[in-house]
């Protein structure tokens, strides 16, 4: 029986439950609906209810438990002996996998009986070719081992989801025939009811909050792997970028730290006063027609995707720049050789990032008490003054707080600076160079082939947690501020 | 409440005429706020503005130093003169004038300075200190004159925030002092207020008569008869009834005034 079919006979039963036990609750107050502790179809969810959940539980927990038993149980049965070599348990396993389904998909169209697929005496090649020609994909020739490994990975796999499928049905009757007889009158259906809300409502922020820690986990472990093959000392304190995929590279995080860093920093001096200005106009001076269109306007930017900011870099600010400052550009300087450059990711960047502060700044700005503009206005200041020594620096902790959030998106941004800022790793302070990012190293260090046991691939990932780190850092640092501002007023 | 009244000095008549309003209207979009306002405001007196919540005696109470500019939807038509000139004319900055008329709000709205930087505020913008020197002098003065020198003097630095609500709205009196205001302006100031911390305010009131000319709003009728001399009463956007305080609260013409003090209407 497959998956599908289970839940569909599971949400049949609820239904069922549903309705049986609303009619029970009803008939238990002589149908009046009136005299029961809660509404009838109160009863009705608390049977569905638990007739489900514990059933849908056991089924999740089973899902994920059986295939990690079998997997140990099955490669433990293929001796070393079998695995060739260059080959790893782990390509064995998958075989085995292979062959299992090919199996199971050959006896489903017929081409071998259930007798012959379980015989584990068969003959190897005649098996083969069985498999071949019901169209099974078998990468190599199939060997007595995985054969064996393979009918034992069956049987366990088939007797385990018949346990299941009786026992998860097992449960759900047992659950809805359980609230069925506490079903009456005086039972409270309603307040059971509001824990099973509750009980999801806490399951959906878990599940949030452990994805996270799974993030970190998965390259935590990966970072360690790295630090096994290569030096911490030499990715923290080395002062070259040099992957080579023949060994011997030189992996260190300053040069690319320093380039996402300086373009950072020069996004943040585009968006800082552009913003602010911004969130100044629409929040002190701006009338409230100009504000109902200026704002959704200003706000549509933060909806552009990233790599369509890259395009107008690599395809307008860069060559703009070049006319400007390179050779026999308008300036004469001939500073600028390429439009790969710090300057044009940097400033592209700080387009991105003007919406996010001056979203955040006028929502700051905008809990700035009236009061306060009154008193300075009452006192013959005039508006900008009011803005200046009164707005401003009440609501500066909280423009702070923005600020490192637009930075902390500055550091993590990729697309912008694959496409403008370059791929050379080094230390400069010309803003018309080409420099990298940690981000992009993470992106091309992963692209391509990549063989996951080399410290140039596993450096993505320490890259990775360092990055994760530093916003994480800048994060809770904005968050912190901008609640210790919130309390002020209120 | 006779006995308050018998204390106020009802000296009054040789007063000269500090805001003169004539036939003011005042709307708000479409509904009109205020109807055919006249008032005469006399220097060194302490006015009332009385009447049930929504009359349009602090509408009418922003009007006189123009803070209803800052709202785009009011429109204000009428005179309303200031030593005899029209600060409604096109020559008049209303930055200036909001000096030379201070004004304290209901709620206590003290910046989110030191007490001296709320004091000196006004001041600093307006360039009335040649030094750090006679910034202090003129610090110390207002503070003074907001009656709250000797609680604040060994802790200027502290923040303005940090104080008592009666403090903090005798804090903003003195804040608005420090500009050499002619008129002081004050909506409701003891509305969020203990009864000791009011009585500390109303006293204060008294003794800014001497040098300027206090216009107060107020929901406490009680209040009204204690600290002024002369009281208007508003009722529907109208003024019902302007006199010297005893008569109004001891013999008022208008019925309307007589229901509203004894609590009939309001």
């Amino acid at each position: 029986m497959a998956l599908s079919w289970l839940l569909l006979i599971l949400l049949a039963l609820a239904v069922i439950g549903y309705f049986t036990g609303r009619s029970r609750a009803l008939a238990s107050a002589g149908g009046d609906a009136r005299e029961l502790h809660s509404l009838p179809s109160y009863y009705g969810y608390n049977v569905a209810m638990t007739a489900l959940v514990p059933a849908l539980g056991v089924l999740i927990v089973w899902l994920l438990v059986q295939p990690m038993i079998v997997n140990s149980t099955v490669s433990g049965l293929i001796p070393d002996q079998a695995i060739p070599e260059g080959s790893d348990r782990g390509l064995i396993m998958s075989e085995v996998r292979r062959v299992a389904d090919g199996l199971s998909g050959a006896v489903a169209t017929g081409a071998v009986t259930e007798t012959q697929a379980q015989d584990a005496n068969a003959d190897i090649d005649e098996l083969t070719k069985a498999l071949k020609d019901a169209g099974q994909v078998l990468t190599q020739d199939i060997t007595q081992p995985i054969l064996v490994a393979a009918q034992k990975y069956r049987s366990m796999t088939g007797t385990g989801s018949v346990a299941m499928q009786v026992i998860v049905l097992a449960l759900a009757l047992l659950g809805a025939a359980f609230a069925y007889v506490r079903t009456h009158k005086e039972f409270r259906a309603r307040n059971v009811v509001e824990q099973g809300v509750l009980a999801l409502l806490l399951l959906a922020a878990s599940i949030a909050i452990l994805t996270t820690v799974g993030i970190v986990l998965s390259m935590l472990f990966e970072t360690m792997n790295f630090f096994q093959l290569h030096s911490w000392k030499d990715f923290f304190f080395g002062s070259t970028w040099a992957p080579n995929f023949r060994g011997g590279s030189e992996l260190s995080i300053l040069p690319l730290l320093w380039g996402t860093l300086y373009i950072s920093l020069i996004a943040l001096l585009v968006a800082v006063p552009i913003g602010l200005f911004a969130a100044i106009y629409l929040s002190e001076y701006a009338s409230g027609a100009t504000r109902a269109l200026a704002k959704p306007l200003l706000e549509i930017l933060a909806g552009i995707p990233t790599i369509v900011y890259g395009l107008f870099a690599l395809l307008t600010v860069g060559p703009a720049l070049v006319a400007l400052f390179g050779e026999g550009g308008a300036l004469g300087v001939g500073w600028m050789a390429s439009s790969n450059a710090v300057l044009t990711a940097g400033l592209v960047m700080g387009i991105m990032l003007i919406p996010f502060v001056s979203s955040l700044s006028d929502d700051i700005i905008n809990a700035v008490p009236q009061s306060m503009r009154d008193g300075s206005l009452g006192l013959g200041a005039t508006k900008s003054e009011t803005v200046r020594q009164v707005v401003l620096p009440a609501a500066l902790p909280g423009i702070v707080g923005a600020i490192l959030l637009a930075a902390s998106r500055a550091i993590g941004e990729t697309m912008i600076v694959v496409m403008a800022a370059g791929a050379i790793a080094k230390f400069s302070g010309n803003p018309f160079e080409a420099m990298t990012t940690i981000t992009t190293r993470i992106v091309s260090q992963l692209t391509g082939d990549t063989d996951f046991a080399s410290p140039e691939t596993l450096v993505a990932f320490a890259l990775g947690l360092t990055l994760f780190i530093i916003t994480l850092g800048l994060n809770i640092f904005a968050l912190y501020i901008v609640r210790k501002y919130r309390e002020q007023y209120e | 409440m006779m006995n308050d009244m018998t204390r106020v000095e009802r000296a009054v008549d040789s007063k000269a005429i500090k805001i003169a309003a004539n036939k003011v209207q005042v709307y708000y979009g479409d509904t009109h706020a205020i109807k055919d306002v006249d008032v005469r405001i006399e220097d060194k007196t302490v006015t009332a503005f009385i009447g049930p919540s929504g009359c349009g005696k602090s509408t009418f109470l922003r009007c006189l130093n123009r803070m209803n500019d800052t709202i785009d939807i009011c429109r204000v038509e009428g005179d309303i003169l200031l030593d005899g000139e029209d600060i409604y004319d096109k020559r008049v900055d209303p930055v200036q004038l909001r000096a030379k008329v201070g004004m304290v709000f209901q709620k206590p709205n003290p910046f989110p300075k030191s007490i001296y930087d709320n004091v000196a505020y006004g001041p600093r913008i307006h360039g009335l200190a040649k030094n750090k020197a006679e910034l202090d002098e003129i610090v110390e003065k207002s503070l003074r004159r907001g009656a709250i020198w000797d609680e604040v003097k060994d802790r200027l630095d502290a923040p303005g925030t940090g104080l008592s609500g009666g403090q903090q709205q005798r804090l903003c009196i003195a804040r608005a002092v420090a500009t050499e205001p002619e008129v002081l302006l004050m909506d409701e100031p003891c509305s969020a207020l203990d009864p000791i911390a009011t009585a500390q305010v109303e006293e204060l009131i008294d003794e800014l008569r001497s040098r300027y000319s206090v216009v107060i709003v107020t929901h406490s009728m009680q209040q009204a008869a204690r600290v002024s001399q002369k009281t208007a009463f508003f009722h529907l956007g109208n003024l019902v009834e302007f006199g010297e305080t005893g008569q109004i609260f001891t013999n008022p013409e208008d019925p309307r005034t007589e229901s509203y003090i004894t609590g009939r209407i309001g």
